[in-house]
């Protein structure tokens, strides 16, 4: 499992998405968020964008108010990571216009599905953005 | 009902509803938030679907980011993941995928929902259910649902197809049967002629070669040929780490890859590729030289580089590097060590490792200089990486690096003194360590232990006090080296102790009682040679060496008791003037003693200190310090002053009284106090050393000790006594036996069993439990070594076996280079070198063992593990096996003739690697490669045609292979 989880907090250190790979209780995910978050949030713009943290590695990037942080396995790639960090942004950037923390708030749903297109088992099965906004476009017609 | 239903509808909040407020709440996050959950709770049992489905869906945003426990709501949603409605569909799917794991009881009732979405002619519902799956699927579900998997992976569309490849790695995990039915669809994805498809079958494969390489060894050629030809990063990324698991497992495989590793580092313009590339070579590619040197200069390139993501990953690359390739590090040391102090921690973590690795016997102090300024200048949590990791350095294999282990101890006690420095207990650990396997070194740990002690300033740090501890106890264990025991005493007695924990003070307490006894003893043989000057010329040498030989003086001064009486009538014993007389001789004689006794330097200096007065003074002092310490409530302190407090008493008139006393009680009294002086300082000045792990079990066992091997009757005696206890003596007891090579006939004991077996065991339990109480067995060398003597390192039981380790140890002091200055003794012992790990092997799993099976061709019944699956016959298994392939042909055309043409190359390689596996044995290891190099020339060549036979023919061989036996097929 390449990536284990997938969490978005905004500069208050709010998560305001979370996606996990593997199931952690509540309890764990309580205990992990915040400190990866406070990690993340306190390393200061010119530092690199990996944090080691227990068994993970966190790869994290930060658009505007937005953190998106990527917990993966030791040995992914991080360097591709971001890339990935950086299409997702792409990819809600196309769908949204300029995607910003509120989107996310309120389409929560969306961007779970965008994520569920892109990434599953913690493997990347989609990197076109066209392909991956499909089924949504076409739901969002349905509706 | 159905009014109701709509009512509650109308009026449900939805979940933006729920954002909104919760945004604008008055009444406080918690408060606002346990009132929507008890909305929820309610609209979640709703008979109506929309009702439930928008409660689910607010359910889910609690619980994913406010981490609300949903596992009440299970059963809703099973119920609403039955709604023909897609978007109620996901939203259960989405909740279950969040929520449910594999305890959850209801996830039993979804297996058939589950397998309608999966056949489902919606493509979007087959979507969600497999979206679903892999995240939630469990045994049970995993084994129900391989069919509909089955079928999915030959789907028309992509949008499923990729999704149900995805989800294989999952029930591959769960169910590693489905890998029979599964494997070689999932492999044909590999040629796709969708971009999208082979990436994600590269993206599973590995994870799945991740865990287990060797399983994937025969697919190597597929994924070559995704490596030369994709132009997809992604994909790219993910076949160099197959290749970087594979490539160390066959070295022809390695020097294929090489070629194309390094062209796509020349090409890549994409940094992440580039970097998996660095990667694949400085891991797995190491032994190419010229890839080794490409990716060298593309690190420095990403060194220099202002991107500090780049830089760090640099670093790390080199730090892979530097195991095998040293230079690359030395090259690039400038940068390396500027990094030091880069502004990003993980930088100066990542170059300190790279510091660390660069350490040899040559440079260790050159590197400790370096850093030390460092840490002088960072921020506490990195100084203390720093001191750590220089810790850890220093005292591997045994302080092996050291040369100088006087410069290493006043590095120790320099460190103590940076201002973060929080190491004090590895500090303590390895002060001690070294006191007792250097013995040449203690003079210098006196030194540095004295400069600890008399800083104020370090008592005020709790992070060292566990160091001040062990520099009390080694200057009252070596107070012998001492420039100046009354300072010693001073420092050990100052007032600012109180702020050492009790455990600590006690330490401080009991030194204080030994640099007590040293300085009275030194007078005391002063006040023996200074009466008795026809024996001065024996004793001053002897001061010193008291430790060794101390009959000479104690007899002397006793015998010549009598003498003092004359100085006293002359002088009125006055001190001074006894002291210059003692000052003029050991002037005379000091000059020879000292070159010829190194440590009496430090005692001859001493002479003129230990005078009647100073002692006087000392005890005084003792006393002063000591009285406040008996109102100590810990134990171990209240204890140790009494001893001192007893002790001063005991002496105390003797002494003070002495100059002015009468003959006749002099002569009583003082011999008293001089041989209770005595008696101590040689019980302290006893050498301690280090004592092995496995000290114990070379104690032999004596004659006629008849231990029992059947415990059952302890029982009967222990009775209350709690178990483990018990447990941990009855392990003990067959090793020890074996150790001794002791075996005990059990019949020899008929005519008193019972008592003696009872009473040796509970003896030795006893021992065990109270070992510290015990008084060291018979022959202490085996105990413990003393300091500088090599050859009773090794039991004394085996002759041969000493002969052996000491050719040894010979053999390797000789391949150190040569020093200026020798290098002191370290005492070594057996159990020092007993710590290396053997590293256990991985435990083939149950998934690997399937697709081995699955990939060399053969088709056992599910259930069969590995090992009976090779005990089939030969002949049925050839059969399954051609008509695997024939079914193969069917759908696929070019990957198949392949297959078809090398099962038997595959399968006995395999089986090598699988026998390297469990033997290990590195003298194999060359023959093995070689033959696997030969497997792989014959796969490579294609000339099926003829090897066909050849190939066939070993099948049957493979299969003896195979079986748990484990044969050597290939002698």
């Amino acid at each position: 499992m390449g990536i284990r989880f997938i969490l978005m907090v905004n500069k208050q250190g709010q998560t305001r998405l979370a996606q996990y790979y593997e199931y952690l209780t509540l309890e764990e995910r309580r205990a992990l968020e915040p400190e990866i978050v406070r990690k993340c949030l306190a390393r200061a713009e010119q530092q690199c964008s990996f944090v080691e943290h227990r068994n993970y590695k966190i790869v994290y990037r930060r658009y505007a108010s937005l953190f998106f942080l990527v917990g993966v396995d030791n040995d992914e790639n991080e360097l591709a990571i971001l890339e990935f960090i950086h299409l997702l942004v792409e990819t809600m950037d196309r769908h949204f216009g300029n995607v910003c923390e509120l989107d996310i708030m309120f389409h929560l749903e969306k961007a779970h599905f965008m994520l569920e297109e892109m990434v599953m088992n913690g493997c990347i099965v989609e990197t076109n953005k066209s392909s991956i906004l499909a089924p949504i476009q076409l739901m969002d017609k349905m509706n | 009902m159905a009014g109701s239903s709509l009512m509650e509808n109308l009026f449900q909040r939805t979940l933006e509803d729920l954002i909104k407020g919760l945004r604008l709440q008055l009444i406080g996050e918690s408060a606002f938030l346990s009132k929507a959950l008890d909305e929820i709770r309610r609209e979640v049992k709703s008979t109506d679907a929309d009702t439930k489905a928008n409660a689910l869906h607010k359910l889910t945003y609690l619980s994913s980011l406010y981490f609300y426990d949903m596992s009440f709501a299970a059963f809703h949603v099973v119920e609403l993941l039955s709604s023909t409605r897609f978007s109620h569909k996901k939203i259960a799917y989405h909740a279950a995928a969040h929520s449910f794991s594999d305890d959850t009881p209801v996830l039993v009732l979804i297996t058939n929902q589950l397998r309608k979405d999966l056949t489902s002619t919606n493509e979007f519902e087959v979507s969600l259910a497999l979206e679903c799956l892999s995240r939630i699927a469990t045994v049970d579900l995993a084994r129900d649902l391989t069919p509909e998997i089955f079928t999915l992976l030959g789907s028309s569309k992509v949008f499923v197809q990729k999704k149900a490849i995805a989800v294989l790695l999952r029930v591959f995990d769960k169910y590693p049967d489905a890998v029979r039915v599964c494997f070689k669809r999932f492999v044909e994805n590999l040629e796709s002629p969708d971009s999208q498809i082979v990436s994600v079958a590269v993206g599973v494969f590995c994870e799945l070669a991740l865990r287990e390489p060797r399983s994937y060894l025969p697919l190597a050629p597929e994924f070559y040929k995704i490596l030369v030809d994709s132009k997809n990063n992604w994909v790219l990324i993910k076949v160099l780490k197959i290749f970087a698991k594979l490539a160390p497992l066959e070295p022809r495989l390695a020097k294929r890859v090489v070629e194309p590793v390094c062209d796509h580092i020349r090409r890549t313009g994409a940094k992440s590729l580039l970097f998996e590339c660095i990667r694949t070579v400085v891991t797995s590619l190491s032994d190419y030289e010229s890839a080794v040197k490409v990716v060298v200069v593309k690190i420095r390139e990403m060194l220099v580089d202002d991107d500090p993501n780049l830089k760090y990953l640099a670093l790390q690359a080199l730090s892979v590097v530097a195991t095998k390739h040293l230079w690359a590090v030395l090259e690039n040391k400038e940068v390396v060590i500027k990094s030091l102090s880069d502004v990003d921690s993980n930088i100066k973590l990542e170059s300190l490792r790279l510091v660390m690795a660069m350490v040899s016997e040559n440079n260790v102090a050159e590197i400790c200089r370096v850093l030390v300024n460092y840490a002088l200048k960072s921020d506490p949590e990195f100084c203390n990486e720093i001191l750590g990791s220089i810790l850890s350095t220093c005292c591997s294999d045994v302080y092996e690096i050291i040369v100088d282990f006087d410069w290493y101890v006043s590095l120790l006690g320099e460190m103590s003194r940076i201002l973060h420095c929080q190491q004090g207990e590895e500090i303590e650990k390895q002060l001690i360590d070294i006191g007792m396997r250097v013995k040449d070194v203690r003079p210098e740990l006196v030194r540095v232990s004295r400069d600890l002690l008399i800083d104020p300033a370090l008592l005020g740090n709790p992070f060292l006090h566990r160091m001040l501890s062990a520099a009390a106890w080694l200057s009252g264990q070596y107070v012998e080296f001492s420039v100046n025991p009354f300072e010693l005493m001073e420092a050990l007695l100052q007032p600012r102790t109180t702020l050492l924990p009790p455990s600590i003070r006690a330490v401080y307490v009991q030194s204080a009682l030994k640099v007590f006894i040293f300085c009275l003893n030194a007078y005391l043989l002063q006040r023996g040679n200074a009466a008795s000057s026809s024996t001065f010329d024996r004793v001053v040498p002897d001061v010193p060496g008291l430790v060794s030989e101390r009959d000479g003086p104690e007899s002397s001064s006793l015998a010549s008791c009598d003498a003092p009486v004359h100085c006293k009538q002359d002088e009125g014993f006055n001190p001074r003037v006894f002291d210059q007389s003692f000052e003029g001789l050991s002037v005379e004689h000091g000059g020879e003693e000292t070159a010829t006794l190194g440590q009496a330097s430090a005692s001859s200096s001493l002479k003129d200190s230990f005078t009647h007065e100073s002692i006087v003074n000392l005890l005084n002092r003792v006393e002063l310090a000591v009285v406040p310490l008996t109102g100590s409530y810990d134990v171990e302190i209240l204890e140790r002053a009494r001893n001192i407090l007893c002790f001063t008493e005991l002496i105390k008139r003797d002494l003070l009284d002495s100059p002015v006393q009468k003959e006749e009680s002099l002569e009583r009294e003082g011999v008293q106090a001089s041989q209770i002086i005595k008696l101590m300082h040689d019980a302290f000045s006893n050498d301690l050393g280090p004592v092995s792990v496995s000290a114990q079990e070379r104690v032999p066992v004596p004659d006629g000790l008849v231990l029992a091997e059947n415990l059952e009757d302890l029982e009967t005696i222990f009775g209350d006594v709690q178990l483990p206890s018990l447990n941990s003596f009855s392990l003990g007891s067959p090793q020890y036996e074996e150790r001794a090579g002791f075996s005990i006939p059990i019949h020899e004991s008929k005519e008193e069993p019972v008592p003696s077996s009872e009473s040796t065991s509970l003896l030795a339990e006893h021992r065990k439990q109270h070992g510290l109480y015990y008084l060291p067995s018979a022959n202490k060398e085996d105990d413990y070594p003393p300091a500088n003597d090599t050859k009773l390192q090794a039991g004394t039981n085996d002759d041969d076996g000493d002969l052996v380790k000491l050719t040894e140890q010979l053999l390797l002091s000789k391949k150190k280079p040569n020093h200026a200055k020798p290098r002191p003794v370290v005492v070594k012992l057996d159990g020092d070198q007993a710590t290396i790990a053997t590293n256990p092997r991985p435990k083939e799993d149950l998934l690997s063992g399937t697709v081995r099976d699955v990939l060399l061709g053969s088709d056992t019944n599910p259930t069969s593990s590995q090992g009976q699956a090779s005990t089939k016959s030969s002949s049925k298994r050839k059969g399954k096996e051609k008509l695997n392939v024939d079914s193969a042909k069917e759908n696929l055309g070019g990957v198949e003739k392949h297959d078809q043409g090398n099962p038997g190359s595959r399968k006995s390689k395999h089986h090598s690697h699988g026998k390297g596996r469990r033997h290990g044995s590195p003298g194999k290891k060359g023959a093995e490669t070689e033959e696997n190099g030969q497997k792989l020339k014959q796969k490579s060549s294609r000339t099926h045609s003829k090897h066909k036979a050849r190939q066939r023919a070993e099948v049957p061989l493979n299969v003896v292979a195979q079986s748990p036996v484990i044969p050597d097929f290939l002698l």
